[in-house]
């Protein structure tokens, strides 16, 4: 009997035709303008800007940027609204408003799926299976909170707190403005949103459901633009809130800029989880967790596990498998539903990558990708692995948001603690063991916000979300979640 | 026994508290602390900014065993601090008064601030029971959202209410497990070190509390700014030292709490939620299947 262990050999014996996602259903506006008090309008500035597939490079759209005298109106005009319908109305009447919303997203689901995926590069099978499901399941999970918030704080009388000014960023660009905005309304505030200026195309597509839902005009206003419309949101001084979801770089300039304000604010910030695997773990299934922790949409993920720590006596199975499973990943065209690894979402956030596959080998650790092809023409990263990394490495500490995984060893269960938590951030974490026991020390014992445990990258709108330490404050989604859009008086 | 028959007193040397012991500044500086008529109570320490990274140290150091510790434990912990508050109730009313508090309100102060020490010492083992959540996700999986301690809490006590707003500030975030470095009222910092030695005969590992004397001038902005503290709690100052406090706590994303202007003496000073200010929620996953 061959010593050799039996290799992983999926695609031998499966072809896969494309099975493309059609585009003729729906149509996309060739310029997109401002959502501002329940209507489409142009920027003052008359200036737009252009989105563009990633996986194309070919132009979509061309957008509207907003200027700080668009943002103020926004800001009026969500203060108006705010002043008028929406803080007289009942919380009942509130919520199925935000009710209307999840179903017209349900109904509109496949549309959204393909233009999320056409703008931002993720594949159809993620946009459909978990994007737009989710996006819609926030805003039916907040929308029954918006007559019930009295339940969820003992002892106080919760109250809405005004105009939220929210910035998401490109990765999950609907379902962020979902987790943005569902809250916000629940607890009975309105809202100015921005969405990435490389990902704007689905919260416009959300603002015509907002219409459509018969939102009072000003609820809702959706401004696009880059980082200095960002930053008029951020610091007009008649929003009560912000609510930022991006890198701990620009989560520190805005806390800052917040100081003295007194505005409430909430951080999403960067990660660099460690997922970390024991030496009794369902191999098999912890390969499968490792793959869909670091290459789920394409790595673009706060709390993706791209700091693997492996137990020493299986890392070389562990590592073979990782590599074999590798191999089957098919990187192409996000519409193509048997891709799984779609294009990166710009040229820039290509070119950051690439320079940490710079780093990661200069810094002595080995690289390896797997040897798919890619397409001639977009932005494109092999999954990509790096053994042998160190803790002082640059690729170990500093967040790469893309598909690129450090793998480190560790012995004891206290060594790979103590590897896991060298970190400022503290977003996530995933832990691989049949174990209960070790799995509650390492549950508890990892400091981040979010912990799988023979799992990873699971969401749901019941469950809280956000990070430790330099990860970020406050927490989305669940009970928790509605504590950053209200103040609790006594 | 010779001599006139009048005792000569012991005069207290008012000292820092740091992981469980009580040095001298190591700056060598005091403050001459005067009473109404100018005469001199006490030469307290001036503390540094490198005391106060001793103190991050010890606190960190103190932080793992002590947020491992049972919710029961530490529920007992802080019900013996009130013990010994207690049992020392005519010495914190004499330092009170010595700093220019009446007698009356004196008393007040300290009978409020052993209650407040037993108020949180029976939440230790319930605001978890009250913050918690299982969250009916849609997936197979069971989830779970407990509260666990943010870390080393850096507290600017209130320059008023000496006694009863240090206790107020550092008792809820103690009692979440969080491990803390106090900078005590400067205009009447005595009863904070007094409360030290009420720590320190308490069972409160060393390190949990750390205590500075000194100048806020010299101290906010060490408080706000070290990277190795993960909130910072701030009870005096107009807007500008709110805005210097974030500015400076933005460096590391600390979680600033503001207390400005709380009056400490009411009942709803007292709050579970003040344990949450302190607190992350941690929310775990795992699949429900063979």
């Amino acid at each position: 009997m061959s010593t050799e262990p039996t290799k992983l050999a999926f695609n031998d014996g499966w072809q896969y035709a494309p099975a493309r996602e059609s585009t003729d259903h729906f149509s996309i506006a060739a310029q997109h303008e401002l959502f501002i008090n329940g209507e489409f309008i142009a920027p003052e500035s008359g200036r737009y800007f252009e989105t563009i597939n990633p996986a194309t490079e070919e132009i979509i759209s061309s957008v509207a940027l907003a200027s700080a005298a668009d943002v103020d109106r926004a800001v009026k005009a969500a203060r108006k609204a705010y002043k008028g319908a929406w803080s007289k109305m009942s919380g009942a009447d509130r919520g199925k408003y935000i009710f209307r919303i999840a179903r017209i997203l349900q109904e509109r689901a496949r549309e959204f799926a393909t233009i999320e995926s056409m703008d931002g590069g993720k594949p159809i099978r993620e946009s459909r299976d978990i994007d737009i499901p989710l996006a819609a399941a926030h805003f039916f999970y907040n929308a029954g909170w918006a007559d019930k918030l009295e339940y969820a704080f003992p002892g106080r009388r919760p109250k809405s707190l005004g105009v939220a000014g929210q910035v998401i960023p490109w990765n999950f660009p609907l379902l962020m403005a979902a987790w943005k905005i569902a809250p916000a309304l629940a607890c009975g505030n309105t809202v100015v949103l921005k969405p990435a200026e490389t990902t704007p195309l689905t919260a416009l597509k959300l603002a015509e459901v907002i219409l459509e839902a018969g939102l009072p005009p000003g609820v809702v206003n959706i401004v696009t633009g880059a980082g200095e419309t960002g930053a008029a949101i951020v610091n007009h001084p008649d929003v009560d809130k912000v609510a930022f979801t991006g890198s701990t770089e620009v989560g520190r300039i805005i806390q800052r800029s917040l100081a003295g304000t007194g505005k409430k604010y909430t951080l999403e910030l960067g990660g660099k989880a460690a997922n970390i695997i024991f030496a009794d773990a369902a191999i098999d299934q912890a390969v499968e967790g490792i793959v869909n922790g670091i290459f789920f949409n394409q790595g673009h993920v706060c709390c993706a596990g791209s700091r693997l720590f492996v137990q020493e006596s299986v890392a070389d199975e562990v590592i073979r498998k990782l590599k074999d499973r590798m191999e089957t990943l098919i990187v192409g065209d996000p519409l193509d539903k048997n891709t799984d690894i779609g294009a990166i979402n710009s040229a820039a956030q290509l070119e950051t990558i690439q320079s940490y596959l710079k780093i990661g080998q200069e810094e002595g650790a080995e690289m390896y990708q797997s040897s798919c092809r890619l397409p001639d023409r977009g932005y494109w990263c092999r999954p990509t692995i790096f053994t042998g990394a160190s803790q002082s490495n640059r690729i170990v500490q500093e967040e790469i948001f893309g598909p690129v995984l450090a793998i480190q060893t560790f012995r004891t269960l206290e060594e790979g603690l103590t590897k896991a938590n060298n970190t400022p951030y503290g977003l996530s974490g995933g832990v691989w063991t049949d174990k209960g026991s070790k799995i509650f020390k390492m549950t508890r014992k990892i400091r981040a916000g979010v912990i799988w445990a023979n799992t990873f990258n699971k969401f749901d709108p019941t469950s809280p979300f956000g990070g430790y330490k330099e990860s970020g404050v406050g927490r989305e989604g669940g009970l928790h979640g509605l504590d950053a859009y209200l103040k609790l008086e006594v | 026994m010779a001599g006139s028959g009048t005792r000569v007193p012991v005069i207290k040397t008012y000292k820092i508290y740091i992981d469980g012991k009580f040095p001298r500044t190591e700056s060598g500086r005091s403050i001459a602390l005067e009473d109404s008529d100018n005469a001199v109570i006490a030469n307290v320490c001036r503390g540094s900014r490198k005391d106060f990274r001793n103190a991050v140290v010890a606190a960190r150091k103190a932080f793992d065993p002590w947020s491992d510790t049972s919710a029961y434990l530490r529920g007992q912990i802080l019900y013996r601090i009130a013990e010994m508050l207690e049992g020392r109730r005519e010495q914190f009313v004499a330092e009170l008064t010595l700093q220019g508090v009446s007698r009356r309100m004196a008393k007040k102060e300290v009978d409020a601030s052993i209650d407040r020490l037993i108020y949180y010492a029976g939440w230790s083992d319930k605001y978890q029971q009250i913050f918690s959540a299982v969250n009916p996700v849609s997936s197979s999986h069971f989830n779970f959202s407990v509260l666990e301690p943010t870390g080393v809490v850096s507290i600017l006590a209130p320059n008023e209410s000496s006694l009863l707003g240090l206790v107020s500030n550092v008792a809820p975030v103690i009692v979440g497990g969080n491990t803390c470095v106090v900078l005590a009222s400067e205009k009447s910092p005595l009863c904070a070190v007094s409360f030290a030695e009420v720590l320190h005969a308490s069972d409160v590992p060393g390190g949990v509390v750390n205590i500075l004397t000194g100048y806020r001038e010299e101290l906010t902005g060490q408080f706000a700014s070290h990277m190795d503290v993960n909130a910072i709690v701030y009870c005096d100052g107009g807007s500008d030292v709110a805005k210097s406090v974030q500015e400076k706590a933005a460096e590391n994303i600390k979680r600033v709490i503001s207390r400005v202007d709380e009056d400490w003496s009411v009942d709803a000073a007292q709050s579970p939620y003040l344990i949450k200010q302190t607190q992350e929620t941690k929310t775990t996953w795992h699949p429900i299947g063979s």
